[in-house]
């Protein structure tokens, strides 16, 4: 009873929104079309749009609306309202994950054609992963992103290369009383679930299979869960690991008790706050787990079209501009997210502020993408519940416990907790 | 609440069932009845058209296996979902915590109610101060107070974490359980004093008097003279906190949102109607909750003999 008397509060709140923001629209648009673009507060994203505004030159205009800071509360806004079929969100920004949701249950639109080429051309293709589901494609990369090892180069000459290595380095440092401590992501949220399918792919361990209908986690996966086990149990873990999200592990990090940290390429930008720090700061590859190269998660923003959009051919023309290799530089050097057209990459500009772009392509050439279902927000939430805390894994056990739940979520038989 | 107003509508439906009996309606006293009913009629029957079809809804699709991610699976499974709600045990964990919560909220707020009800029918300095400054809890927004408490016990930003050793109590069960609870009490006990209060004002003076000089203590005038004369007040007030306190949703979305095993029945329904899109699910526990809201509303008015609000009371005692 409270529930559905809290959703028809929530159906009407959203009600009123929509009247406020078509109001606005009709207010800023005055003549011709407007393109209303959703995204989350990106800091340098208004110069974007009006770029884009200025070649649209009159056939559109582009209006960028907030959502909120935490990506729940994006993803909630959005599905809500494409639920009630709104028709006055034209482009959205989702998040790498939830392409396959959204395009299965018919509310995003499929890039074909000229736009869809346009789009393929030269972008990356790990980052065209993350956006294609059975096959077609359903959005278009705006940035990708990928974690490296950060390390302390005056505590560690040479930084190491397995993920056994990393732990014992990191030991040895503790037990001579340096600051040795690993930091990372191991919080009941959406990092541990990155932190988990990087071991598991690495180790060559599968968690869904290739449709996303059927749960796997093979006997390569249980090697993922002793290598995250086996982390954060280490006397070198971060003592709150447990709870620990990127910002954090970054300020311990900063704090300079840590001597490694996994963690995405913005701590290089926040490091150059403190030069002190920031001069032994340095980065390398993601230790491999098997022997082979990692495979690091990918994670970054994709440009999808409402399929209630009453403008598909402005706001495909305006996405294609959005995320064009000029607006890609322009949120690389300002804000600080790595492009997916390769040709960004090289730019001259990239060397100061990417000095680790090298490293982010050869990382992405064999990264992994998070597995692809419409259930995947089921899937995140029972994997990071299942695995919390870390230290608590006992790795065949836990595989059992998740291959059964998974099942449940990707039938929609189970309850999400 | 609106629960509550379902009792009400019924219970008072039954009283005029009495005197029916007794003695046949005159010619025009049953004209001017049906004219009444008639009065009333739109609005009563706007009235169901929106509550009772939301309801009925909710019940239709806990009997569907209906996922917003998988249109194309929709089907008709029954009972299905029940069996799949009532055998998890996230279910049962956060009907646990609701339950502990609802208790332990409702107790330490009937005694803290009480008190306060107590000082500010008593206090005759300032009388209108001490009762608006008593309100000032209940008069914030929950979600404000909620996210004022969470900053407090927040290490590095927040007084009352430095103050206690600079824990992070809410990433632990039990700790931020407690901390839900403070919050609770802290935002609901002028209500429940408030109610109270009104009680207070039945029990008469003279009573009161004539016990004293019958040589009865504070304590045991109090025991024995005030609280069952203000029994129905104290029931009414136990009623409408239970019922709401069973329904926590605020609160704890912003404290924990549910995180280490802290989620309500209400967190748990949330995540799964609005977050997970499974509209069948979701359902499922709406109506469980339903279910429950009224067997505690059922308890309270029948075995405890609470006088439905409104109803006329006098006889019941």
């Amino acid at each position: 009873m409270g529930a559905t008397r809290r959703y028809r509060l929530a159906v009407g709140a959203g009600a009123a929104m929509i009247a406020a923001t078509t109001l606005t629209a009709c207010g800023s648009g005055g003549q011709g079309i407007t393109v209303n673009v959703y995204k989350y507060n990106q800091e340098n994203f208004q110069a974007i749009v009006d770029n884009c505004n200025t070649k649209a030159n009159g056939r559109y205009h582009i209006v960028y609306n907030k959502l909120p800071r935490e990506a729940d509360g994006q993803r909630e806004q959005m599905v809500r309202r494409l639920a009630a079929e709104d028709d006055s969100m034209d482009v959205l920004a989702l998040d790498v994950t939830w392409t396959a949701e959204l395009a299965k249950a018919g509310w995003i639109k499929e890039f074909s054609g000229s736009v869809k080429s346009q789009v393929e051309n030269g972008t990356l293709q790990t980052p065209l992963d993350t956006a294609t589901y059975e096959g077609k494609l359903y959005g278009a990369p705006d940035n990708t992103n990928v974690q490296l090892l950060w390390y302390r180069s005056d505590l560690v000459p040479t930084p190491p290369k397995t993920w056994d290595e990393m732990i014992s380095m990191a030991e040895s440092l503790v037990a001579q009383g340096k600051p040795g401590l690993i930091v990372g992501q191991g919080k009941q949220y959406e990092g541990l679930v990155v932190l988990f399918n990087t071991l598991v792919n690495s180790s060559g361990g599968t968690i869904l299979d290739e449709n996303g209908t059927k749960a796997i986690v093979d006997d390569k996966a249980v090697q993922g869960l002793a290598a995250l086990k086996k982390l954060a149990t280490s006397k070198a873990i971060d003592p709150s690991f447990s709870n620990s999200t990127e910002d954090p592990a970054r300020l311990l990090m900063e704090s300079g008790k840590a001597a490694f940290e996994l963690n995405w390429p913005y701590v290089y930008a926040a490091a150059q706050k403190k030069p002190d720090f920031a001069k032994n700061f340095k980065w390398a590859p993601y230790p491999t787990v098997s022997g082979d190269a990692a495979k690091v998660t990918v994670g970054g923003i994709n440009y999808a079209v409402s399929s209630y959009t009453t403008h598909p051919d402005e706001s495909f023309d305006a996405v294609l501009c959005l995320r064009g290799a000029e607006s890609q530089k322009l949120a690389a050097l300002k804000d600080g997210v790595p492009p997916t057209i390769r040709s960004v990459y090289d730019e001259p500009e990239m060397v100061d502020a990417y000095p680790m772009k090298d490293d982010i392509l050869k990382t992405l050439e064999n990264a992994s993408v998070r597995p692809r279902t419409p259930a995947y927000q089921n899937v995140s939430t029972v994997i990071s519940t299942i695995l919390s805390p870390p230290a608590n894994i006992d790795p065949q056990k836990t595989a059992d416990e998740l291959r059964q739940e998974l099942q449940n979520a990707l039938d929609s038989k189970g309850v999400l907790p | 609440m609106s629960h509550a107003t379902a009792e009400k509508t019924e219970a008072t439906a039954d009283e005029p069932v009495a005197p029916r009996k007794k003695a046949a309606l005159s010619e025009g006293k049953k004209a001017e009845r049906r004219l009444g009913w008639l009065l009333c009629a739109p609005a009563a029957i706007t009235m169901i058209a929106v509550t009772g079809w939301p309801i009925l809804y909710s019940i239709l699709l806990s009997m569907q296996r209906f996922d917003l991610k998988f249109p194309d699976r929709t089907e008709w499974i029954w009972f299905d979902n029940y069996v799949t709600v009532l055998s998890s045990k996230y279910w049962w964990d956060a009907v646990l915590v609701t339950v502990v919560l609802t208790v332990v909220t409702v107790a330490v707020e009937l005694v803290l109610g009480m008190s306060l009800a107590l000082i500010m029918h008593r206090t005759l300095v300032g009388r209108g101060i001490v009762r608006t400054s008593s309100l000032i809890p209940y008069g914030i927004v929950t979600v404000v107070a909620a996210f004022s408490w969470r900053f407090a016990w927040t290490p590095s930003t927040g007084y009352l974490a430095e103050a206690l050793g600079g824990d992070p109590v809410l990433t632990e069960r039990i700790p931020a359980l407690m901390v839900v609870s403070l919050a609770e009490i802290w935002k609901t006990t002028p209500f429940m004093a408030l109610l109270l209060m009104a009680g207070l004002a039945l029990v008469p003076d003279d009573l009161l008097k004539a016990a004293a000089m019958d040589g009865a203590g504070a304590w045991q005038r109090f025991i024995k003279v005030t609280v069952p004369i203000m029994k129905p007040a104290i029931l009414v007030a136990l009623l409408f906190r239970t019922l709401d306190a069973f329904r926590i949703f605020d609160n704890l979305f912003v404290l924990t949102a549910g995180s280490q095993g802290t989620s309500s029945v209400s967190m748990l329904t949330y995540n799964n109607l609005i977050k997970g899109l499974n509209l069948g699910i979701g359902s499922t526990m709406s109506v469980l909750i339903f279910l429950m809201v009224a067997a505690i509303a059922f308890i309270f008015i029948k075995l405890f003999g609470t006088a439905a609000p409104g109803s006329d009371n006098g006889g019941r005692r």
